[in-house]
């Protein structure tokens, strides 16, 4: 039971503070209720440029790190198709210099040609480093092709291609910026040893006279049900074959994103997993096989992806991977299984309260989602599932007309 | 409010850290037992640790696949049995095999503790090495390789090791299809009577234990002499660094990145300049604002990060420069390196930046020390190494004390360009 106590500012910004003195840390997260599936088709990969933007100096502060770390602190950030997410872990004695940052690059950043310039390349390269210079890298830019005709889930965070980031100009920053990077579209979540009134008095002193700026309503285009099975070959110089499967789910608010979930772990959650178990140990046809989803907030993926023993042939392969989906649509599961991946969420969700950065992260997670006290009820929405949600979600979702397949070969390769 | 102007901050260095001191048990059988204890979580850490790293290895990978295979069968459990036991607890139970030591680390909600110690036991007192599951994991293994030999991070991280330390050093030896092939069942079971006995074991837990913990532990792990007595020789192995200094290596012809490597062997922990290499490291490529992330990331925009490392290897240690930068830059990267280290040797760190890395190595300390399962890392590394609390405290000394002239000193000993070893793969 994580407890909380959470206020909202004039200007919008809502803030929820949790207070854990066992800890001489602080956390200071802010998160903004902007990913990539908000970019211009015709701009992608933006919203994560612009992340990086976000070190290169503000409106009264040349440089972002150097104080942090003056004051013993640490930082990162991610972005992902959803959201933006910033943090800053400190000593707490000095969570006002948390304060002072990161109200700053809210009120406005300095908009640095050279940053601007520099980071470009430096996303260029990263870019290279983890989706052209590794075999298998591109499966994801041709799996969101695939899978998404319509919505913006279709390209990856990084962006579509390289020349999308390389264009960025400096007003089309400034614009993404002041459109929501604003104090409505935020939530700040602060952790650790602190207190609900001092982060309250902190909270208004340095985020209070922001502007609140415009409620950023999202409308995106809607993916519509998907009628037929999609399937792409693909030929590069890797050295194995592999398999991608993917089929659509539920969005995250949606009550069966639990049973999906679930199904994601009966398959392919640890040694002990009916892929894994029959398709690498029994039947050998697999040297690796993972079924996950990214937990997306509109309706995401189930994936299963595995890489073939040398000499199995993919049809079979293929095939084998479809009895084992036919077994969980055809049999209702055992009680003990059921409750075994109930048992290993309870167990991720302990440990991952552990940590009073990850507290703080889902904390603002949870109120994007509508409240941050969903975080507390969250193992409910997996102890209510049934063995019949298990039955009835395997056969819609594993559906032979909603899954996209990529059938990756190794080139020049026995 | 003037914003320009920053909020006044308590300098990390005036804070005062404390390594939370371990309670020490022992088994009926002498096996030493180090805990931590905390309440604040239903959460439970154990870990057994034995000198079954890859130094003890007489066939290269014999201790990875000794370790790896323990948990893959039983006399009494098949590896299904084993991990359903663990996941149906929402357990993790995981094992690693290091140059020195291997070890299994069982992590799960302490109300399951009781259930689990069996199964522990079972793996790590009666594994059965069938030929079946060695014959999957060579299988598995190899294709793996395969991929991994692929990556130009993972060529080049195999090569720098053999350059600093030799091809059949355990630090410079690497994997290979050949050696995959090699391994067998009776030698793996060799190793394994041999390393993993009683009294090579020790035993490392933290967080929420039960209440009758110590005689769980004893029950399972205390009241025989499991596998006898073996005393252990470590052997001196001394390094072989390569003669030639710089390479270039092409592994994929349509590469678009390189990894560039620039590394020299270094004195290991016991020796009075590791703490402040410790410092000097940091402030020329161990955290974001260091040297060389500034100039070859924020100002050149060559690579996405830049890292300098210390190698906390027990016999010699290493300063390994390391990065991926774009292929048509990896040149001129290089050359930004050797400045940056010919800098650090000709011009004293200035006090701002000094103070700056203080305050970060200090803060970056009190972090680490958040939680009782961090808390026995620290000890666990002391521990292993033969070392106590003092360690701790005086490298904690040399981050408050150190002077840029001491510092500058350690870069004209030890930053010479010339002393490195230079490393391309494309």
């Amino acid at each position: 039971m994580i407890h909380y106590n959470k206020f909202t500012l004039a200007n919008g910004l809502r803030v929820v503070v949790h207070e854990d003195h066992t800890t001489p840390m602080a956390v200071l997260n802010v998160l903004y209720d902007v990913g990539a599936r908000d970019e211009n088709p015709a701009q992608t990969g933006f919203a994560h440029l612009f992340e990086h933007l976000m070190f290169g100096g503000s409106i009264n502060i040349p440089e972002y790190d150097e104080p942090l770390q003056m004051a013993g602190g640490e930082n990162n950030a991610y972005t992902t198709s959803d959201l933006t997410n910033y943090y800053i872990q400190l000593p707490a004695e000095n969570i006002e210099t948390a304060f002072w940052l990161e109200s700053d690059r809210m009120l406005s950043l300095a908009f640095s040609e050279k940053s601007l310039d520099v980071q470009r390349k430096v996303v260029s390269e990263e870019f290279k480093e983890h989706y052209i210079n590794k075999p298998y890298g591109d499966v994801w830019h041709k799996m969101r092709e695939l899978a998404y005709s319509t919505h913006p889930y279709r390209w990856m965070t990084i962006g579509k291609e390289l020349s999308h980031i390389e264009n960025a100009q400096l007003e089309d920053v400034k614009a993404f910026f002041f459109k929501f990077y604003r104090p409505v579209n935020a939530i700040l979540s602060v952790a650790g040893n602190v207190t609900v009134e001092q982060v309250k008095t902190l909270a208004e002193k340095w985020f209070g006279d922001i502007p609140s700026g415009e409620k950023y309503t999202r409308q995106l285009p809607v993916e519509p049900p998907q009628t037929a099975a999609h399937k792409l070959e693909v030929k590069a110089n890797v050295p194995l074959d592999a398999l991608y499967k993917c089929y659509h789910m539920y969005a995250r608010s949606d009550k069966r994103y639990y049973a999906a979930d679930l199904i994601s772990d009966i398959l392919g959650g640890g040694s002990s997993s009916r892929l894994h178990q029959v398709l690498v140990k029994e039947k050998k046809l697999f040297s690796n096989i993972d079924c996950y989803h990214f937990g997306s907030l509109d309706a995401g993926l189930l994936t299963i992806e595995g890489k073939l023993v040398k000499g199995v042939k993919m049809k079979d392969a293929e095939k084998a991977i479809q009895i084992e989906l036919e077994k969980l649509q055809g049999e209702i599961i055992a009680d003990r299984e059921l409750q075994k991946v109930k048992n290993r969420v309870e167990s991720l969700l302990a440990f991952e309260d552990m940590s009073l950065l990850n507290r703080a992260n889902n904390l603002a997670f949870y109120e994007l989602l509508g409240d941050a006290g969903l975080m507390n009820k969250e193992f409910e929405n997996y102890e209510v599932v049934t063995a019949e949600d298990i039955h009835r979600e395997a056969k819609l979702i594993f559906d032979e007309k909603n899954a996209n397949t990529i059938y990756y070969y190794a080139e020049n390769q026995g | 409010m003037n914003r320009t102007i920053p909020p006044p901050i308590k300098d990390a260095v005036e804070f005062d850290i404390k390594l939370k001191p371990y309670e020490k048990f022992t088994l009926d059988n002498g096996i030493p037992v180090y805990v931590i204890k905390s309440e604040e979580q239903d959460t439970l850490q154990l870990e057994l640790v034995f000198p079954a790293g890859s130094w003890y290895e007489s066939e290269s990978l014999e201790a990875a696949a000794t370790n790896f295979l323990m948990k893959n069968g039983t006399s009494k459990r098949t590896a299904l049995e084993i991990n359903e036991s663990v996941d149906y607890h929402g357990a993790y139970l995981n094992r690693n095999a290091y140059h020195e030591n291997a070890t299994f680390t069982l992590h799960c909600l302490t109300k399951h503790t009781e259930v689990l110690l069996p199964v522990l036991q079972d793996v790590i007192q009666d594994p059965s090495f069938p030929e079946e599951e060695l014959a999957l994991y060579k299988q598995n293994q190899k294709q793996k390789l395969a991929v991994n030999l692929q990556k130009c991070d993972f060529v080049a991280n195999r090569f720098i090791d053999k350059y600093l330390f030799g091809d059949f050093h355990p630090y410079g030896r690497v994997s290979s299809m050949m050696a995959y092939d090699a391994l067998q069942t009776e030698t793996l079971r060799a190793f394994y009577q041999k390393h993993y006995t009683y009294n090579n074991c020790r035993i490392f837990v933290a967080g929420n234990m039960p209440a009758n913990m110590l005689a769980l532990l004893n029950k399972h792990f205390g009241t025989t002499r499991w596998n006898g007595e073996s005393s252990l020789i470590r052997p001196e192995l001394p390094i072989q660094p390569a003669e030639e200094k710089k390479f270039r290596i092409f592994n994929d012809e349509n590469g678009v990145q390189g990894a560039v490597r620039i590394a020299r062997p270094f004195p290991n922990r016991y020796h009075p300049d590791f703490p402040k290499m410790l410092v000097l490291n940091t402030i020329f490529g161990g955290y974001f604002g260091s040297r060389l992330m500034s100039n070859i990331r924020e100002d050149k925009g060559y690579t996405y990060g830049i890292y300098s490392q210390l190698y906390n290897f027990r016999q010699v240690s290493a300063i390994n420069i390391q990065t991926e930068a774009g292929r048509d830059v990896c040149e001129a990267t290089i050359e930004e390196v050797y400045k940056e280290l010919q800098q650090l040797q000709n011009v004293p760190v200035p006090q701002e930046e000094l103070d700056l890395v203080r305050n970060y190595m200090i803060g970056s300390i009190l972090g680490d020390l958040d939680g009782a399962f961090q808390v026995i890392q620290r000890w666990k590394n002391l521990i292993l190494n033969d070392l106590d609390e003092n360690y701790f405290y005086n490298n904690i000394q040399t981050i408050k004390n150190i002077t840029a002239e001491e510092l500058q000193q350690l870069a004209k000993q030890y930053y010479n360009p010339g002393d490195f070893y230079e490393l391309v793969v494309i």
